[in-house]
């Protein structure tokens, strides 16, 4: 069924307006079959607003959005069989149980007896929920019932997921079990498209689309954007952080410094050729230091890098 | 210890701290200590026992056993006495959102006790420091998210207190305003501020100078980042380019010498030991007909720290 490489997602000049604020400001982007994509960006980049728009829940003011083959503009209703859009705050019925949710959504959706049973054990065993299946709603820990309502966005077997912030508030272990979950639904042939202002997070969608103030900074794979960086990263790990930066920040070459806990991190134009001037400059100061190397870039370095416009056109 | 030593045994004092409720065991037996100006971050999955600590740091909650001391304050003794000497930022911190940012500042300022000349020069202040130079008149709710936690930062240092208590400051805040943020954080830590940092988000424990991982009540780990990516490594850490992650992933669980496999998008982390990785890893990968594009040693991310120091741990999963 699957065609890898088509799109399924087909986005151009998006816009939408509430009152004077752009909350979507001529948004273009194309997410591909069976792939993870993720919309990266802080609250208020316009995230929420594009899902709602994808969804058929919210108008465009303009522009253009194709989900599975449906306008979206023209027809939302037709789209809502195709996906399953999961927003922040996922309406779970706290005094049922995990299988009376799931049967309510079956219900709401059209999905038979048969599919939904099929499916809830599938995804039951999946998540491991299975032996908690008579277990009330509001008696599940925070990523129990993450994992719940996902099952119960699932029941419909959508091929297009829209995941709005799924792991804000939720811990790293959690978020790590939900990840592993996302990607056994990708093996399975399910597209997601996730929304998430955790930059870290965000290197492990298959490609990214980096969104700031609802205009699009960049899109591409991860490793790919890293590579598109104007500009290397240093880090310099030293117990007297301020006064490196005092030193090396007007240094030539030197474009960005910024504090951490433990050092700086530099963005220089060529590391190879500024690594040896800034130690030497070092070694002129009093200033102790543990380690200084190279790094790869983090997305918090490419988002500040695409809000300069420092991030260059896509590679060949 | 007596009041007003505080600076030489450390602005924040730990000892033997624990916390039971019942049969279950919120905070086992921690002892930390954190020096003036110092920003430390605390991590730990939810129910590892944070909040439970930074309740009974503030006097809120009393210990079943072990003893506090912030700001040279026994807590224990004078629970009411510490809270002058905090300022709590939190995520969902509670400002006004009818309020201007100078009717906000004038409101916790009152409730401080501050008054007069001193409360117009710390609001002038904190507005300054807030970025909201001269806009003191506008309406909180139409300030952006990075302004409005600036706000609430200037809120809690009103009354200039040695010890800041911050419930995950940035998250989800742009990141060029994330920026601006901590610069303040580590001013104010240059001149003598303690900060304390309770964080899910581990792109702001970098921005921390040492950092305590909390699991299941106990102290796990401390130490700078650096020191925690660096010692931390069971073995190395390898990035795999290939196809078919998913299953290349489950495949690579079974090699020995393989602690564990993380997906990362369109690669995988995989922690390793005593195993030379580019051999014994493609020749694996190859045997199942996967291609493999490229493996490279790789730092840990404090993610990947993380899940190697606690992803083992079976735990319960009460709420925090």
């Amino acid at each position: 069924m699957s065609h890898p490489g088509e799109s399924i997602v087909a986005v151009r000049g998006l816009r939408r307006s509430f009152g004077s604020t752009k909350a979507v400001d001529g948004l273009s982007f194309d997410v591909s079959r069976g792939e993870i994509f993720g919309l990266v960006g802080p609250d208020g980049a316009g995230k929420t607003t594009v899902m709602r728009i994808l969804a058929g829940v919210l108008t465009a003011d303009s522009g253009s959005v194709e989900v599975a083959g449906c306008d979206v503009r023209r027809y939302p209703e037709s789209v809502k069989s195709h996906i399953s859009y999961m927003p922040q705050r996922f309406g779970l019925y706290e005094n049922l149980s995990i299988d009376e949710n799931i049967a309510f959504y079956a219900g709401l959706f059209g999905v038979s007896r048969r599919q939904r049973e099929e499916v809830a054990a599938r995804l039951l065993a999946l998540t491991g929920l299975s032996r908690f299946r008579s277990r009330l709603a509001g008696k599940l820990s925070g990523g129990m019932k993450q994992k719940l309502a996902l099952i119960c966005a699932l029941i419909h077997e959508p091929q297009l997921v829209l995941l709005d912030e799924p792991t804000t508030g939720v811990d790293p272990i959690s978020r790590g079990e939900l990840w592993h979950l996302l990607y056994e639904l990708q093996a399975q042939a399910v597209t997601l498209l996730i929304a998430t202002a955790y930059l870290e997070e965000a290197e492990r969608c298959n490609e990214l689309a980096l969104i700031h103030q609802g205009r699009l900074l960049a899109c591409d794979k991860p490793e790919h954007l890293k590579r598109r960086m104007a500009g290397e990263v240093l880090r310099l790990v030293t117990p007297d952080p301020r006064s490196a930066r005092d030193y090396l920040a007007a240094a030539e070459g030197v474009r960005n410094c910024v504090l951490i806990g433990d050092g700086i991190r530099l963005v220089v134009d060529n590391a190879e050729l500024r690594m040896p001037e800034l130690r030497s400059l070092m070694l002129q100061t009093e200033l102790r230091f543990s380690s200084f190397e190279q790094v790869s870039p983090t997305i918090e370095d490419l988002f500040v890098a695409g809000a300069a416009g420092l991030l260059q056109g896509a590679p060949q | 210890m007596t009041p007003g030593n505080g600076e030489d045994a450390g602005a924040i004092r730990v000892e033997g701290l624990t916390k039971r409720f019942r049969s279950f065991t919120a905070v086992d037996n921690v002892t930390l200590l954190v020096r003036r100006g110092e920003v430390l971050g605390l991590l730990g999955p939810n129910g590892a026992g944070k909040s439970t600590l930074i309740r009974m740091l503030c006097g809120i909650m009393r210990p079943t056993a072990g003893c506090v001391h912030v700001a040279g304050i026994n807590v224990v003794e004078h629970a009411e006495a510490v809270r002058q000497h905090l300022g709590y930022v939190s995520q969902k911190f509670s400002l006004y959102d009818d309020l201007t940012a100078a009717e906000n500042l004038r409101l916790f300022g009152g409730l401080y006790g501050l008054g007069g000349q001193a409360l117009v020069a710390r609001v002038q202040w904190a507005l300054a420091i807030s970025g909201l130079d001269g806009k003191g008149d506008v309406l909180t709710r139409d300030l952006g998210g990075g302004l409005r936690r600036r706000l609430a930062l200037g809120c809690a240092m009103l009354h200039r207190p040695p010890i800041l208590i911050l419930d995950e400051p940035t998250s989800g805040i742009d990141p060029m305003l994330r920026r601006q943020f901590w610069e303040l954080i580590h001013q104010f830590a240059a001149e003598g501020v303690t900060a304390l940092v309770s964080t899910h988000y581990l792109d702001e424990a970098d921005y921390c100078n040492r950092l305590a991982l909390m699991s299941a009540g106990r102290l796990v780990a401390l130490g700078t980042p650096h020191e925690l990516r660096y010692a931390a490594a069971r073995g190395d850490l390898v990035r795999v380019e290939c196809d078919a992650p998913v299953r290349a992933a489950e495949m690579l669980k079974a090699v020995p010498g393989v602690h564990d496999v993380a997906i990362f998008g369109n690669a995988l982390h995989v922690s390793i030991t005593n195993m030379e990785p580019e051999a014994a890893l493609r020749a694996s990968l190859e045997a199942r007909g996967i291609a493999c594009m490229s493996i490279e040693a790789i730092e840990p991310s404090l993610e990947d720290v993380f899940a190697q120091r606690l992803g083992s741990d079976s735990r319960e999963e009460p709420a925090d």
